[in-house]
C-alpha cells in the first residue's frame, strides 16, 4: 500500500477548504474569535494581586564576612527569598535570571563586610525578574526592612555607633523587564495565551462533535477520507484564526497599552505554531470524547480554567502551593506565558525558551495521539 | 454458464448493540445490477445493516462481501465504489449546492471537478440551485442533491436508506425514474422503505423485523411463501365489523385500506366460513389478491406474538 492511500493532500485540501467556507458563513463564531481578544484585553486591564512568598533567589557572593553571612539569612527568615543557589559569576546570574530559574539575585561586592564596619555605606545590589509585578513588590520592598533589622543586630559592642546616623549600607534594588511595575506589561503578552487557549479548545472542540451532531460524519465516514486527513484539515484553518488573534492582540498592546516589545516577533510568530497546534489538538480530542456539542463546551472549560488560574496568568505561579504548580507545569499555557514573556519583555532568544518549548511539544504529541485514536472511523 | 458474482453476499452477520442484539445471523445475496428493497419496521435493523455494508459500522461476527471486498477488512476497499445515500441529510445545510458537490468530488479525488460538478447539477436539474445554500432547499431538493452528491463518483453499488421519506409523490417518481435509469446501466441499488407502492417496484426484496430475515424474494415469491389468504369487504361503514371479525376463528388479521376491509387467514376454508354470516345487503365480500401489505402485516403480527 502506498503513502497516498494513507494520505492524500487532495482530500486534506477538500476540508481545509470547506472548513474556511463554513467559518466565513458562521457570523456568531467568526465574531466571537475576533471579539474575545478584544473584551478579555479591556476586563483584564486589572491586575490581581497576592503575595508569594519563597521566591527563588541566587546569590552571587565576593564577600565572606559575618554581615553578609547575616543578610542572606535575614532575606531566607523573612519568608519572601529562597536561596536556591550560589554562583559564582555575574553572567551565571544573568543567565539564570533570563530563563526564569530564579526571580531575584543578591550581588554582594567584595569588601562588603570590611567596608561596612569602616561606615564607608557599601552597595547591596538586588536584581528582581519584575515582570510580573505582582509577584516582586512585596519582596522587594520587604527587603530594605530585613537588612536593615539583621544588620543593627550585628553592631553591637564597638561598632554601636554605626547604628546611629545613615543607614550603614546602601540597597540597590534593581527591577529589570519592567523597572516601573506596570501590571498591563505582564497582563497584555499573558493575554495572548489565554486568549489562544479560550478560542481555540472551544472552537475545535466543536469541530468534529458538530459534524456528528449534523449527521455529516455518517457521510464522511462512508468516503474513502482518512481521520488523519479530516484532522489535519479541521486543524489547519483555526492555525490561521490563531494568528489573526495574535495580530490583534500584539497590536492593541503596542498602541493601546504601550507594552513594549523587546524580543524578536518572528521568533514569537514561530514558536506560537507549537503551542497553537498544542490547543487544537485538545480540542480535538476534546469533540472525539464529547458526546454533543454541549460537552464538548464543558470539556473545553474544565481545561481552560485550570489553564488560566494554575498557569500564573491569574495568580504569580511562585505564589502557589507545590501540588497546583505541577499541575501548572503540565499545561501548555504555563510555558507559553513563560515565553511571550520571555520574548516581549525579557527579549529572550531560542536558546533561552527552549526549556519551555519541549513540554509543549509533548503536549501536542500525547493529545494528537489520544485524538487519533480516539476518532471513530466507525460509528459504534 | 456461472452465474455473475454477486454484488453482495452475506451469511449469519450479527450485530448488537450494548447487549441489544439489532441484526441477528442475517444471510443475503444481491445481484448485480438489481434494484433491492428493504423492508420492516422501525427498528428491524435495516439501517444497522446497510451501515455495516458501507463500512460504519463493524459486524460481531459472521461473514460477508460487498463489491467482492471482505466487510470485515476490506472496507477501505469498498468505500470508493459505493454511493450511501443516509437517513438524514448529511451534506453540509451551511454551504451551498455546489461547494457540497465539489467537496464531495474531492473527498473522492475526482479528476476535474469543476465540470464534474456543473455536469451533475445539470443532470438532476439542481442547476438553478447552485449558488443556494443547502440547508434552504425543500426536501424533495435535499434529497436531490444528497442523490447527486454519491452518484458523483459513479459508484457500482447505492446503499439509500429510507431515501423517500418526506418526500412528495413528484419527487419520489422523479427518484425512482432515476433509479431505474442507473440500474439500466448496471448499478445495483439497495434501497430501505416502508412504502409499499416503492416494495413492489423493487426486483427482489427483503423483509426484516427484529433484526431477523423474515421472508425474501420478488414480490410474487414472497406472496406465494406467505401462504395467505385475504378477503376484502367493502360497503359502508365497513370499520365497524372489524372489531367483531378479529375474534372469530380462521381470521388472524383484519386491515383496513381506506373504505375496504382486507381479512386475511392461513386456512382458506376457516376464513371463507368466518365471513359467512355477513349480510350481503350491506356489505360485498370476494376473495382477493394477497398483497404485500397483508403479508407484512401478518408477518408482523405473528412475529410480535411470538416475542
Amino acid at each position: 500500500m502506498s503513502w497516498t492511500s494513507f494520505f492524500s493532500f487532495r482530500r486534506f485540501r477538500a476540508i481545509a477548504a470547506k472548513e474556511f467556507v463554513q467559518m466565513r458563513r458562521d457570523r456568531v463564531t467568526f465574531a466571537m474569535m475576533i471579539g474575545i481578544p478584544i473584551v478579555q484585553m479591556v476586563v483584564f486591564g486589572f491586575a490581581i494581586n497576592s503575595d508569594p512568598k519563597h521566591l527563588p533567589t541566587a546569590v552571587l557572593s565576593a564577600d565572606h564576612s559575618v554581615f553578609s553571612r547575616t543578610v542572606v539569612a535575614a532575606m531566607q527568615n523573612s519568608g519572601y527569598f529562597k536561596i536556591v543557589k550560589n554562583v559564582a559569576s555575574q553572567a551565571e546570574a544573568d543567565l539564570l535570571i533570563e530563563e526564569g530559574e530564579v526571580q531575584f539575585v543578591l550581588v554582594i561586592p567584595p569588601d562588603f563586610g570590611r567596608r561596612l564596619v569602616r561606615g564607608e555605606q557599601p552597595s547591596l545590589l538586588l536584581t528582581a525578574d519584575a515582570t510580573d509585578p505582582a509577584a516582586t513588590s512585596n519582596a522587594l520592598s520587604s527587603f530594605r526592612l530585613v537588612a536593615e533589622a539583621a544588620l543593627a543586630r550585628d553592631l553591637s559592642g564597638p561598632l554601636t555607633h554605626l547604628r546611629r546616623g545613615p543607614p550603614p549600607l546602601n540597597l540597590i534594588l534593581h527591577p529589570s523587564y519592567n523597572p516601573e511595575a506596570i501590571t498591563q506589561y505582564n497582563i497584555v503578552p499573558g493575554l495572548m495565551g489565554v486568549v489562544l487557549t479560550m478560542t481555540l479548545v472551544i472552537i475545535t472542540g466543536l469541530a468534529i462533535t458538530r459534524e456528528r451532531e449534523r449527521g455529516t460524519m455518517e457521510n464522511l465516514l462512508s468516503t474513502p477520507v482518512k481521520p488523519f486527513e479530516v484532522m489535519l484539515g479541521k486543524i489547519i484553518p483555526y492555525v490561521v484564526v490563531g494568528y489573526v488573534q495574535m495580530g490583534v492582540i500584539i497590536l492593541a498592546g503596542l498602541f493601546v497599552f504601550r507594552v513594549p516589545m523587546i524580543g524578536s516577533l518572528p521568533l514569537l510568530l514561530a514558536v506560537s505554531f507549537l503551542f497553537i497546534a498544542a490547543n487544537l489538538g485538545m480540542g480535538l480530542t476534546f469533540s472525539t470524547l464529547a458526546r454533543n456539542q454541549l460537552q464538548a463546551v464543558q470539556m473545553a472549560f474544565f481545561f481552560f480554567l485550570p489553564s488560566i488560574l494554575l498557569s500564573g496568568f491569574m495568580f504569580p505561579f511562585r505564589g502557589m502551593p507545590v501540588w497546583a504548580q505541577m499541575i501548572g507545569e503540565t499545561l501548555p499555557l504555563t510555558h507559553y506565558l513563560r515565553i511571550v514573556r520571555g520574548i516581549l519583555l525579557k527579549g529572550n532568544g531560542f536558546a533561552q525558551i527552549l526549556p519551555q518549548l519541549w513540554p509543549i511539544g509533548l503536549f501536542l504529541a500525547v493529545a494528537l495521539t489520544v485524538g487519533l485514536t480516539r476518532y471513530r472511523r466507525t460509528l459504534d | 454458464m456461472t452465474s455473475p458474482a454477486p454484488v453482495i453476499e452475506v451469511s449469519e452477520l450479527t450485530k448488537s448493540f450494548a447487549g441489544k442484539i439489532a441484526v441477528n445471523r442475517l444471510s443475503l445475496r444481491v445481484e448485480p445490477g438489481e434494484i433491492y428493497g428493504f423492508l420492516g419496521p422501525n427498528g428491524s435493523g435495516k439501517t444497522t445493516f446497510i451501515r455495516m455494508l458501507c463500512g460504519l459500522l463493524q459486524p460481531d461476527s459472521g461473514r460477508g462481501t460487498c463489491l467482492g471486498h471482505d466487510l470485515f477488512r476490506e472496507s477501505h476497499l469498498i468505500k470508493p465504489q459505493i454511493g450511501y445515500l443516509a437517513q438524514k441529510f448529511s451534506l453540509y445545510e451551511d454551504l451551498s449546492v455546489r461547494e457540497n458537490l465539489s467537496f464531495m468530488a474531492r473527498i473522492y479525488g475526482l479528476p476535474k471537478v469543476r465540470t464534474l460538478v456543473e455536469e451533475a447539477m445539470e443532470r438532476l436539474g439542481l442547476a438553478r440551485f447552485a449558488d443556494q445554500l443547502a440547508g434552504t432547499l425543500s426536501g424533495g431538493w435535499k434529497q436531490r442533491l444528497a442523490l447527486a452528491a454519491c452518484l458523483l463518483h459513479q459508484p457500482r453499488l447505492l446503499l439509500l436508506d429510507e431515501p423517500t421519506a418526506g418526500v412528495d409523490p413528484k419527487a419520489r417518481r422523479d427518484f425512482w425514474d432515476e433509479i431505474y435509469r442507473l440500474s439500466a446501466e448496471g448499478v445495483t441499488a439497495l434501497i430501505s422503505t416502508h412504502y409499499m407502492d416503492e416494495a413492489e417496484r423493487c426486483h427482489r426484496l427483503a423483509y426484516l423485523a427484529y433484526g431477523e430475515l423474515l421472508a425474501a424474494g420478488t414480490a410474487a415469491q414472497v406472496v406465494a411463501a406467505s401462504g395467505l389468504f385475504t378477503w376484502t369487504i367493502t360497503g359502508e361503514n365497513v370499520h365497524l365489523l372489524a372489531s367483531g371479525l378479529k375474534k372469530r376463528p380462521g381470521i388472524e388479521q383484519v386491515a383496513p385500506f381506506g373504505t375496504t376491509l382486507h381479512v386475511s387467514g392461513h386456512d382458506p376454508d376457516l376464513l371463507q366460513a368466518g365471513l359467512a354470516d355477513i349480510d350481503c345487503r350491506l356489505y360485498h365480500c370476494q376473495a382477493s389478491a394477497v398483497s404485500l401489505e397483508d403479508v407484512f402485516i401478518s408477518l408482523m403480527q405473528n412475529r410480535g406474538g411470538q416475542s
